[in-house]
């Protein structure tokens, strides 16, 4: 991942620079008091609600950040000021380098129509249109014709897996079919960049964990830039490049899972990674040391694999492992002994 | 003990009657007194609307208009060149229906700029009754099914075959022409009102007052703007429609979850985008169910706008009524009847039809009823035209049955009146007469003897009780106004005649509603009863209470209690079957007999959607008592009612219309708070 950071640009396609969002009257004049320095009870006391505190972060081209946080805490309301569905009370927002908060009407309307695509927690489906309908709603809007947008959606239709279901209406799907009708549209116009607020939170567990699977299989083949947000640390984990915790609206940590779960940053975040199993979680790379050639045998193992997924083989080989990046060159290596720390061990 | 008073509403309301029956006890009658009766301050105020009218009709912002017919010009006020242009339109559309009905061709020659009936070769015969039935079952075959199809022909065939053609289709095409009318005008309005906070705070409470004031009231000053007739008609029913599809619009859209407006804003619509592709298709169920309440009320305003010269039913109603030939009077109401039922039960199929989108069917299929609507109807006009030579006293039975040319059982049904009043009149009438001397005269004079001092203590004091000073300042704001003019006894009258409605309605509404909210089958068939009743166009009540009680209070008071007995066994009902299972199961298992499960579980539970019930029930029982002054009652309804006949009534008719408005508006703001304080308590919502 580190690789495809350093060789895109250094313009992240989003970018925020001390965003605020606070609920209430006279809002933009408290903020303006207190200098930046926002502390969520006095404001509550001056009956406003505090929802961004002071975000400032990049998202890479191709990168998949994840904002985890409990209900409450801002994640759905700072995606919100991103896609300007509510505008930041402060602070600067760039997409692809453009002020967003500077930007007339037809402008945002110009960039939702070909460069955002968002998915709700409520599926939010047009309840009156088809499925196909549905997914070619946001051409349509932009003028598409017809049979374009339709050859598009139905496209669209086969890549989420929902081929023979093009005219059954939304009340006709389940959750998890909805979820991927919801997908589907968000991803016709084809964005560069991809919301998804809670997209799988609605859903059953078994449902949740095959549409996570799915997620991460279109991901690999469309390498958008995203923004995940979600309650469920696990979740978080499983999906992102970095993730953002967030509590009463301010970014507590913002890292790698690896980092995170190794290195919470504070007593909340500490919360969250207490009861993760690491070897499910952390890398090879993270618990590799500096090669050794005197002291490493020939079997190979990749650094970006989740321990867990190599626990046994390496258990079982009793000797010290070569690491190698993706390219097969070598990169560092691996006592067994540390795996069995990362699971026993504390 | 004061701690414990300040949160006990059953000791504030005992202390505030008591307060309330000490003054009616000491303050004497006194007509100079002014804790006995305020001074009519505002009695200027109908004279001042008067005024107003006289104004913007004949004086203000005259503009010379050229007139072909004196060759000349002629100073004319902008305001009645207005009114004059909406009426003629009006007019123009209702004739125009009526003529496909009916025969004709005038409005399209009219057009040509000459004078109606100039053009005699101009006559384009009816589309005959025959092929109106056999459209009508095509078309409820189309919507639902066979038993559609069946209810709506038969019930026009009735029509027909009873003679009632002509005035029927009178009726019906004032409905057609203003239910489309009153839809547009609503979903802009309501559409306005979700756009803007403003809009909506300033449609709200001119629709409270629309809703709630009598029909009558408002007769008399569109006579005034827009003159006498069908277009009169059309304009009072529009006034009268449009306020529940206005409400029924903005809840719609407002229940409308943010997401599905988020993800409309990010597929990149645009504001009218997102309005007419996004909201309007959503909301599409709750706007639907606007268009069947539009149908229902203009129906039911057409037969009232008979009092200002619309033509139709409603008026053959009130010529049968005013003759006391009440077995007409039946026949004419039982047709209201099935136009109401026809036409509910038509929209509402249409309304929760669903289009099918699988099918793949071709011209012909798709155009089905279309096609063999067409062929019906050109065989049915062939044998209509030589069927003429077959009945030979002139009328062509298959093509037109003229009024009164049909089957009548007004005869039979004459018979039957008299014979119920010569079988029963003796119990009847002693029953009669014990009500009205034991009850009501006894409670009328109790009214009439209240000093308005007490009068605002109960109100005001029940204000501050249940809302706080805010409810206090408004109840009191609300009847401070009617206190002030000449019409306090008259107003003190029609809350008598309330009272007693309300509260027998009240009684009798959530004893049948318990009894019936038991099991799910006998809620379903009540509910399905309360869906009938209000079907019917208030008027119809008075029908059946004249034939048993003739003109008298009694006959007034039972039709309020029918009519508004309705709505609160409706929201009993809904109220009780609405409690969540689970607390029924936690006190089955408490133990609990039936009656314990209905006194402290359901009923509390359910208590505040009574409560919205009990409002219902008032502003249909004071719409019913209004309308029970054309048999004779003498409250505020008596002067509405003669304003109609009376030369500037329309500044009396439209200051008492809003006086009998703020009557519901003070109670329901009352009922409101309390209801909406229980439900916050009880965590429903």
């Amino acid at each position: 991942m580190s690789e495809s950071l350093d060789n895109s640009n250094n313009t992240p396609v989003i970018k925020c620079e001390s965003v605020y969002k606070i609920f209430g009257n006279n809002a933009s004049k408290l903020l303006e008091d207190s200098n930046g320095q926002v502390d969520a009870k006095t404001f509550q006391e001056a009956g406003c609600i505090v929802g961004v505190n002071n975000a400032s972060f990049g998202v890479n081209k191709g990168e998949m950040m994840v904002v985890m946080g409990l209900s409450g805490s801002g994640k759905s309301t700072l995606l919100r000021c991103i896609s300007k569905l509510t505008d930041a009370t402060a602070g600067k927002i760039f997409i692809d380098g453009e002020d967003l908060l500077a930007m007339n009407n037809k402008q945002l309307i110009e960039l939702r129509r070909n460069k955002m695509g968002m998915v709700f927690q409520s599926f939010a489906l047009l309840p009156h249109k088809t499925v196909i309908e549905n997914i070619a709603f946001p051409l349509q809007i932009k003028g598409t014709n017809t049979r374009e947008s339709m050859a598009k959606a139905l496209e669209m239709v086969e890549l989420v897996g929902l081929k023979g279901r093009e005219n059954y209406f939304p009340r006709e799907l389940s959750g998890g079919q909805q979820q991927r009708v919801g997908i589907a549209r968000s991803l016709a116009v084809e964005p560069d960049i991809w919301f998804l607020d809670e997209p799988f939170s609605a859903l059953d567990p078994l449902i949740r964990k095959e549409m996570q699977d799915e997620f991460l299989r279109l991901q690999g083949v469309l390498n958008k830039t995203i923004m995940f947000v979600t309650h469920d640390f696990d979740e978080a984990l499983r999906l992102a490049d970095r993730i953002a915790i967030m509590k009463d609206g301010i970014i507590e940590q913002l890292d790698t899972p690896d980092n995170i779960v190794l290195n919470p940053a504070t007593e909340y975040v500490k919360k969250f990674t207490e009861d993760v199993p690491r070897e499910k979680v952390l890398k090879i790379e993270s618990i590799m040391d500096a090669y050794d050639p005197n002291n490493s045998s020939s079997t190979k193992v990749s650094k970006d694999a989740i321990i867990e997924t190599l626990a046994e083989s390496i258990l079982n080989s009793k000797e010290i492992l070569t690491v190698v990046n993706k390219n097969n060159e070598v990169v560092g290596s691996l006592n067994p002994s540390k795996v069995i720390k990362v699971i026993f061990g504390k | 003990m004061l701690a414990n008073f300040k949160n006990s509403r059953p000791q504030q309301f005992t202390l505030l009657f008591f307060v309330f029956l000490l003054l009616y006890f000491v303050v004497p009658e006194n007509e100079n007194s002014l804790l006995w009766r305020l001074p009519p301050l505002l009695k200027d105020i109908p004279l001042l609307i008067n005024t107003l009218l006289d104004n913007l009709m004949f004086k203000w912002l005259t503009i010379p208009v050229y007139d072909p017919d004196w060759q000349m010009y002629e100073d004319k006020p902008v305001f009645r060149i207005i009114t004059r242009s909406i009426a003629d339109f009006l007019l123009f559309l209702i004739i125009f229906i009526r003529e496909i009905f009916l025969g004709g061709l005038q409005t399209i020659g009219s057009i040509t700029g000459g004078a109606f009936k100039e053009f005699k070769w101009l006559y384009l015969p009816a589309v005959p009754w025959t092929a109106v039935v056999v459209g009508l079952f095509i078309l409820g075959y189309r919507l639902q099914g066979l038993g559609l199809a069946f209810i709506a022909s038969i019930g026009f065939f009735y029509v027909s075959i009873f003679g009632q053609w002509e005035p029927t289709m009178e009726t019906l095409s004032l409905v057609l022409v203003t239910a489309p009318i009153c839809f547009v005008l609503g979903l802009s309005f309501g559409i306005l009102g979700y756009l803007s906070k403003k809009v909506e705070k300033i449609l709200q409470p001119i629709l409270n007052i629309a809703q709630t004031m009598p029909h009558f009231s408002y007769l008399v000053p569109i006579l005034v703007l827009f003159g006498i007739g069908d277009h009169a008609g059309a304009v009072a029913t529009i006034i009268f429609a449009t306020p529940p599809m206005i409400r029924l619009t903005i809840l719609g859209l407002k229940k409308i979850s943010p997401e599905v407006v988020e993800s409309g804003l990010m597929s990149g619509c645009n504001r009218f985008q997102l309005l007419f592709r996004v909201l309007i298709p959503t909301a599409r169920r709750d706007i639907l169910i606007g268009v069947n309440q539009v149908i229902m009320q203009c129906l039911a305003m057409t037969t009232i706008a008979a009092f200002i010269g619309a033509k139709g039913l409603g008026f053959n109603l009130k010529v049968a009524l005013n003759g006391l030939k009440i077995g007409k009077a039946a026949e004419i109401g039982i047709c209201v009847v099935i136009i109401a039922v026809v036409l509910d039960k038509l929209s509402l199929a249409w309304a929760n039809k669903q289009k099918d989108y699988f099918a793949n069917l071709n011209f012909y299929k798709k155009n089905l009823a279309s096609i063999y609507f067409i062929l019906l109807t050109a065989i049915l006009g062939v044998v209509a035209y030589f069927s003429a030579f077959y009945f030979e006293n002139g009328f062509n039975y298959l093509y037109l049955i003229p009024f009164g040319e049909g089957l009548t059982i007004a005869p039979i049904l004459d018979a039957g009146v008299d014979w119920i009043w010569e079988t029963f009149f003796y119990y009847l009438n002693i029953f009669n007469k014990f009500l009205i001397t034991n009850v009501l005269f006894v409670m009328r004079d109790a009214y009439l003897g209240m000093p308005v001092i007490s009068t605002f203590v109960l109100v005001m004091g029940a204000g501050y009780i249940i809302g706080g000073i805010r409810s206090c300042i408004i109840v009191g704001a609300l009847i401070l106004f009617i206190a002030l003019s000449e019409y306090w006894n008259r107003a003190l009258i029609t809350a008598y005649m309330a009272t007693f409605a309300v509260g027998v309605s009240a009684i009798l509404g959530i004893v049948t509603g318990s009894i019936c909210a038991r099991n799910e089958i006998s809620a379903k068939f009540i509910l399905g009863v309360c869906d009938f009743f209000q079907t019917f166009p208030s008027f119809i009540y008075l029908i059946p209470v004249i034939l048993l009680f003739g003109i008298t209070d009694t006959s007034v008071m039972i039709a309020a209690i029918a009519y508004a007995s309705v709505p609160a066994t409706r929201y009993t009902v809904e109220g009780l079957r609405s409690v969540p299972s689970s607390l029924h199961d936690a006190a089955s298992m408490s133990g609990v007999s039936n009656f314990q499960r209905w006194k402290s579980i359901e009923l509390p539970l359910a208590f505040p959607h009574i409560m919205l019930g009990i409002n219902q029930t008032l502003i249909f029982a004071l719409m019913m008592i209004v309308l029970g002054a054309l048999i004779g009652t003498e409250d505020l309804g008596q002067i509405i009612m003669g304003c109609l006949s009376r030369p500037n009534g329309a500044g009396i008719g439209l200051t008492l219309g809003i006086f009998v408005s703020f009557i519901c508006l003070a109670a329901d703001n009352l009922i409101r708070t309390w209801a909406d304080e229980r439900k916050k308590l009880l965590g429903i919502e």
